[in-house]
């Protein structure tokens, strides 16, 4: 190791400033969720569980946790199902018009989220798709495509192909080839892949104002929270999503392609 | 497996959700702006002072929060690619921890920090710095605050990854020729890693232009972004024909962005 | 070209490829007999690896015909050819145990479990790997590896085994064990083997018949010692072994005029004035022989059991020396006097 320079130390002390401001949100969030107090107020006055209660109790928080969560499966499962064979068309195949389909698979996270938000609800009022779960696991979809395309296109760069040639050689047909050899190779990439867009779908707040209608999802119920009063219950469920997307960032490592793959 | 003649028909499932219901309802909705064949909306949103304050508005905020971002986000890269393993992989956790926490939570956390009551002013108070809390929520300052939050991990991933390509012999060798640390840094490190913070910025400029929940949240109304004037149109005003060509012009300038910066870069980057 | 002895097993005829502007193949033609091991040998970018993709099915040929026991297969996919491929990386399957792996091609192929548990058991066994069955494979080490992905090849009895430098990543020591115990397998259970390397070394080693590869067609395809004695031209001289290649015009039955001048006396009955390359092998010369060459030390170099020496003779011709190793090493500068017989001279 070199030793620290003075320049070192102060980038070092600068980060750790940097550290602090990204983390803060997070820290104040949990004191608050615990608070005893019956308003907002920092530090809390003491320790109490009436925010977790009062979030368990709400028969509309805990269904709009549901709606969330079946919604996020749904379109983990579409978007998997639509982006896994579109990535092996990126990657393999070699038709006309395929950088065309490239960049049309990555236009929606180029495309503002407001843009696409307004312009999939002026379909679905006429549709009468607003307020339908599968409306919103639709619009999910499309936002989720692209983590898909993404995770899966640089799971299958980085595949030996000659695997799948030996497997062939020695008589497996492509079918049996891709179930027995491709996808379970592939697994960290679809499991990462199949987490990310579940993540994206959970955490969605601006296509869920347009399409939700009465049935809220929990991102659009915290938003119109948020908009109407302060309220700590937020805060214990702002500590709830925090673990829940922890643990889905936990799988990812664990199971899935590393973070830092992915991150590009 | 595909042969490798054609292969274009597993593409074909998500191309039709893609046209049906993402390239469609776009293009459908941005028609309304010349519905009545005449581009006056698009003369109201470019030309009427309201408005112009509000695209004004959002491009200032997008540049400053550009801005802001490089200079938190640089030193946090530079730092995260060239420490041991392990700092490493703690720093990594703690930019992707907010990045994958809700926009929502993190946005609720600033009202609590940055409220008439909130955190930072009773701190203030109580240690007699001002008698009378700050406005820091609800205005610019919140607004800015708030996004280069959010919007911070995008800047220090790409130039992580470009730090991190740079042989670390180059500024050793400087170093060896007796340039001094500041020098090394603007003659070697610098340049060398110019398309990653060239990367970051488009990258956390082009999501400025279009954000929508933090300006909405932190704005409180008062700070009026391109994207909440859309919402506004379509929900409050009902009038779609002008929420269609603001949507136009955010998305021009969004992909004017990314076609000026894929120009510049790709010299650089030909593989 | 008939194969030596033996019906041909397998038969490639006019096989050629193209990837654009480049020609992979040209018309390769060629024939392996039952139970021989063929090499083909060659430079990388020479077509050879394209030849074995055409054999194995990887890759569709542009024309020509291939015929495993005289049935046409050309339009087979891989899966059908039963023909066992040892990958240049091995390529086993990085989530399946060592047995998985060895008992992939049965499984295909709906072997029933007993049986697929005694062919797998059985081809361990003759790999020298019984007991690491539940390993995967990057539990072990290269050379181990190699024996799975070999035991792998040959479970199913495959027509034809393919072999694609699948030395390469191994080390010296470690390659020369694995190339004799590939042999001896080879041999044992008569399989009609293709080997495809660019090490001329492996080749002469493994090898029944090599086919030398340039360019996407055989430059000559003969045995071991044919090859290495009496290449057809050029390049089969210059790639395999050592050599001293000169060119002359035959100036009277016996006597080659090379093109610097210099007379040299050989055994051929190729007419006067034709035009002639001569090869003579470093390691046949000697200090007497009919031809003479008197000459300096421009290098030398101590290689254990001999010296080689690169020698500038009159007439401005170079040739590369080995001599046994005796005495002291000729120092640069040195003057040294061999010679060669005619016997010894192959012309072409």
């Amino acid at each position: 190791m070199r030793s620290l320079h003075a320049s070192r130390l102060l980038l070092i002390g600068f980060c750790a400033l940097v550290y602090f401001f990204l983390m803060l949100p997070l820290l104040v969030v949990f004191p608050i969720s615990l608070s005893s107090a019956p308003y907002m107020q920092f530090p809390p006055p003491g320790f109490s569980w009436q925010w977790y209660e009062r979030y368990l109790d709400d028969p509309q928080w805990i269904d709009s946790t549901w709606r969330s969560l079946y919604i996020g499966g749904a379109t983990a499962i579409l978007a998997l199902a639509l982006g896994v064979p579109l990535a092996f068309s990126l990657v393999r195949g070699r038709f006309f018009g395929r950088i065309v389909v490239d960049r049309a698979a990555l236009a929606p996270i180029i495309v503002p989220h407001i843009i696409f938000a307004v312009a999939v609800y002026g379909l679905f009022a006429k549709l009468k798709l607003i307020g339908t779960w599968y409306g919103l696991v639709i619009g999910h979809t499309v936002l989720a495509l692209p983590f898909v395309v993404l995770v899966i296109t640089a799971g299958l760069r980085d595949f030996d192909r000659s695997l799948e040639q030996a497997a062939e050689g020695l008589g497996a047909s492509r079918w049996q080839t891709l179930r027995k050899i491709t996808l379970p190779l592939l697994r960290p990439s679809l499991v990462s892949a199949g987490l990310l867009a579940f993540i994206s779908s959970f955490d969605e707040v601006v296509v869920a104002l347009f399409l939700a209608g009465a049935n809220m999802t929990l991102p659009k119920k915290m938003f119109d929270n948020i908009m109407m009063e302060i309220d700590p219950t937020i805060a214990s469920v702002s500590v709830i999503q925090i673990l829940l997307v922890s643990v889905v960032l936990v799988l990812i490592g664990r199971f899935g392609r590393g973070l830092k793959d992915s991150a590009r | 497996m595909f042969s490798s003649r054609s292969g274009f028909w597993p593409a074909l499932p998500a191309l039709i959700l893609l046209l049906v219901f993402f390239l469609f309802p776009v293009v459908r909705m941005l028609g309304f702006s010349v519905e009545a064949g005449t581009l006056d909306w698009y003369a109201k949103a470019l030309g009427e002072g309201l408005y112009l304050r509000v695209l004004w508005n959002t491009f200032e905020i997008a540049l400053l929060v550009t801005l802001f971002c490089l200079l938190l986000g640089y030193p946090l890269g530079f730092l995260m690619a060239t420490t041991t393993p392990f700092w490493a992989t703690m720093g990594f956790i703690f930019v992707l921890l907010p990045l994958w926490t809700s926009v929502l939570v993190r946005t609720y956390a600033w009202m609590v920090l940055l409220g008439r009551n909130g955190v930072f002013n009773r701190m203030l108070m109580e240690a007699g710095i001002t008698s009378d809390p700050i406005p820091l929520l609800h205005n610019f300052t919140g607004v800015l605050i708030g996004m280069v939050h959010v919007l911070l991990p995008y800047m220090v991933l790409p130039i992580y990854g470009a730090v991190r390509k740079v042989d670390p012999a180059i500024p050793a060798a400087a170093a060896g020729l007796g340039a001094s640390n500041w020098r090394i840094f603007w003659r070697v490190w610098m340049p060398l890693t110019l398309n990653g913070v060239f990367a970051g910025c488009v990258l956390v400029f082009v999501l400025s232009l279009g954000f929508y929940i933090t300006p909405a949240l932190l704005g409180g109304g008062r700070v009026i972004m391109i994207a909440v004037l859309i919402e506004q149109q379509v929900r409050e005003a009902l009038n779609w024909p002008f929420a269609a060509a603001l949507s136009a012009v955010l998305l021009a300038a969004t992909f004017a962005v990314y076609t000026l910066a894929q120009r510049f870069t790709q010299p650089e980057t030909a593989r | 070209m008939a194969a030596r002895g033996g019906s041909a097993e397998l038969l490639i005829e006019g096989v050629g490829k193209r990837f654009g502007d480049v020609v992979a193949l040209d018309h390769v033609s060629l024939s392996v007999a039952q139970g021989e091991l063929l090499t083909i040998l060659g430079p990388s970018g020479s077509g050879k690896t394209t030849l074995l993709k055409v054999v194995a099915g990887f890759e569709t040929p542009d024309g020509g015909t291939v015929k495993v026991g005289g049935t046409d297969i050309s339009a087979l996919p891989p899966a059908r050819r039963d023909i066992g491929m040892v990958f240049q990386n091995y390529a086993l399957f990085p989530h399946l145990s060592v047995k998985a792996n060895v008992a992939f091609p049965l499984e295909m192929r709906n072997v029933a479990k007993p049986e697929t548990e005694r062919r797998v058991a059985e081809a361990l066994a003759m790999v020298e790997l019984a007991g690491y069955e539940a390993r995967l494979p990057k539990q072990l080490s290269g050379g181990q590896q190699q024996r799975v992905a070999l035991a792998r090849a040959i479970v199913f009895n495959p027509r034809l085994l393919l072999l694609d430098e699948p030395f390469g990543a191994l080390d010296r020591k470690l390659r020369e064990t694995m190339q004799l115990e590939v042999r001896r397998l080879q041999r044992r259970l008569g399989l009609t083997t293709i080997f495809i390397t660019h090490d001329q070394e492996e080749a002469l080693v493994l090898s029944d018949r090599i086919a030398v590869m340039n360019k996407g067609t055989i430059q000559q395809i003969a045995t071991t010692t044919e090859i290495y004695e009496r290449p057809a031209n050029d390049f089969v001289a210059d790639f395999v072994g050592e050599s001293n290649i000169f060119h002359g015009t035959m100036s009277a039955p016996g006597a080659v005029t090379l093109d610097g001048g210099r007379t040299l006396v050989v055994r051929s009955d190729r007419q006067a004035g034709a035009k002639v390359g001569v090869l003579m092998r470093p390691e046949r010369f000697a200090s007497g022989g009919t031809n003479q060459f008197a000459g300096e030390v421009i290098e030398s170099v101590y290689l254990g059991t001999s010296f080689k020496l690169r020698l500038a003779c009159e007439g401005g011709l170079e040739l590369l020396v080995r001599q046994p190793a005796r005495g002291a090493l000729p120092a640069a500068g040195a003057k040294v006097a061999v010679g060669i017989d005619p016997e010894a001279i192959h012309v072409f």
